[in-house]
């Protein structure tokens, strides 16, 4: 019953939030300033994850391949095809789901507790729209960009990883990593990128825009926000997986 | 003119507001008294439309505000300042900015008349010198002018004030009280301030409503109060001796 409402206030929200702006001026910069705050400044993160995620798929995959017959090249055909379609896509954006939803969640259950969203009400304005539509946008914009960093960051260390460990030498490792590779593949990606980017900026929303009370509700909400836009992206990632590549 | 006319509202089962019937008269501050949990805040927050009544109307100016849709009642809400008790500055924006954010949104004017506007609000309300200051920056009472300054940005028809003074000094709660004061007779503006603190009733009180646990207990001015014979007001205003000191020297 309590998944049913939030179902239904969620959508609700949504139609409100996609409606057309009060002003196209305060939307553009809006959307830039999310596209800093929720993109460029997880910059850092991203590639530092990325970076070892690349390195370690590429020594368990390496460390793992016992067998003579499998060709050495495998090593970078599996730590392309493991980056490109699953982890920068998914391990980022639940990685982004904890860092940037928690900070939408938290930044708009204080406005909320604070009368701030109130204020903008009364002044006229639709404050989902004004608020949550930017965020969305940008995460939809800046995403991409940060998923294709990952994945470059993630196969570049995958290659430093097993050329500087002796596991695979560079050539193979190279060779593998082009091998096959179909742009179908990254379609697939940038498919889960955008909706992922979606739901780890609308569902803290949700929570944040719902919160009640005050600081301590701010901080449930920032919890809630994360957990169910985490299980959320699995299970989207699932279900996209089924639709997109069976 | 605001007009209140048996307006309920209910949360689940329980009813906050009972029939309430009032009439917030133009160029003058109407001020809702009344204890803590009493509605006041419910009742402010049902006119301006945060939230839904479960009966009754709310009018302005005779339009039936309540049933109109979202873009019919953006016309009005432009037309309405809000004063909030913690002064709901965005904390994200200067004070210039804040003040400058509603003619933004609407975009009203050039930038150099909104410009205008903002300098010449923020000077009313003595903040010149604290444009570029973001609101942590700042004092609680310069915080409340900021938000007066914003709330006055549009020129608005309808002012709500809920507890201007809480968590300020006594004398920076008197500017405060005189500002609102002055800038209904300034605007002729219908002012509407929700308050516990009788200093502020009789400071600039003019017409007055007492609420007491959700029904509109008394109505009456300023010299009323000091008359009344009701006993829950007379309970609510004079629960200090000091006010039961002014009661009698005023009815000496």
């Amino acid at each position: 019953m309590k998944l049913l409402e939030h179902v239904g206030r969620f959508t609700l929200l949504m139609f409100t939030t996609f409606k057309f702006p009060e002003s196209w001026k305060a939307l553009r910069k809006n959307v830039i300033t999310e596209m800093h705050s929720l993109g460029i400044k997880s910059l850092g993160i991203i590639i530092i994850i990325s970076g070892f995620m690349g390195a370690v798929i590429t020594i368990q995959t390496a460390t793992n391949l016992e067998s003579g017959l499998i060709p050495a090249y495998t090593v970078g055909f599996a730590a392309r095809q493991s980056v490109i379609l699953e982890f920068s896509p998914t391990i980022i954006a639940l990685i982004l789901v904890g860092k940037v939803g928690s900070n939408i969640s938290s930044e708009i259950g204080t406005m909320r507790v604070t009368d701030q969203i109130d204020a903008l009400e009364i002044m006229g304005i639709n404050s989902a729209n004004y608020i949550i539509l930017p965020k969305i946008i940008a995460a939809a914009l800046i995403n991409p960009f940060l998923i294709t960093l990952s994945m470059a960051v993630s196969i570049g260390g995958g290659y430093a990883a097993g050329v500087l460990s002796g596991l695979v030498s560079g050539a193979d490792y190279e060779y593998g990593a082009k091998l096959d590779f179909k742009m179908y593949f990254y379609f697939y990606a940038m498919v889960k990128t955008v909706v992922f980017a979606f739901v780890l900026t609308a569902v803290p929303a949700y929570y944040g825009y719902f919160t009640k009370g005050g600081s301590v509700n701010v901080g449930k909400s920032s919890t809630e926000a994360v957990v169910a836009g985490s299980v959320i992206i699995l299970l989207l990632n699932y279900v996209l997986t089924q639709l997109l590549l069976i | 003119m605001i007009e209140v006319k048996n307006l309920y509202k209910s949360f689940g089962e329980e009813e906050v507001l009972r029939d309430i019937s009032f009439n917030f008269k133009p160029g003058t501050v109407n001020v809702i008294i009344g204890g803590s949990g009493s509605g006041k805040t419910v009742l402010t927050k049902c006119i301006v439309g945060l939230f839904e009544l479960t009966k009754g109307q709310v009018l302005y100016e005779g339009v039936d505000f309540h049933p109109l849709s979202f873009e019919e009642k953006k016309e009005i809400r432009k037309q309405i300042g809000f004063l909030f008790q913690g002064g709901a500055l965005f904390d994200s924006l200067t004070v210039e900015e804040n003040v400058m954010f509603p003619l933004n949104i609407f975009e009203q004017g050039t930038q150099k008349e909104r410009k205008e506007r903002v300098d010449f609000v923020l000077n009313r309300v003595n903040l010149t010198g604290s444009e570029k200051k973001y609101p942590a920056e700042i004092s609680g009472g310069m915080q409340k002018r900021v938000a007066i300054a914003r709330a006055i940005a549009m020129k608005p028809k309808y002012l709500f004030c809920d507890e201007p003074n809480s968590g300020l000094d006594p004398k920076t709660a008197i500017v405060i009280d005189n500002l609102i004061g002055e800038i209904t007779a300034e605007y002729n503006m219908t002012t509407v301030v929700i308050t516990h603190d009788m200093n502020s009733v009789l400071e600039i009180g003019e017409n007055i409503m007492f609420i007491y646990q959700g029904e509109l207990e008394w109505s009456g001015t300023r010299d009323d109060i000091l008359k009344t014979t009701n006993k829950n007001l007379s309970d609510f205003v004079y629960a200090s001796d000091f006010m039961k000191q002014i009661r009698s020297i005023a009815n000496k």
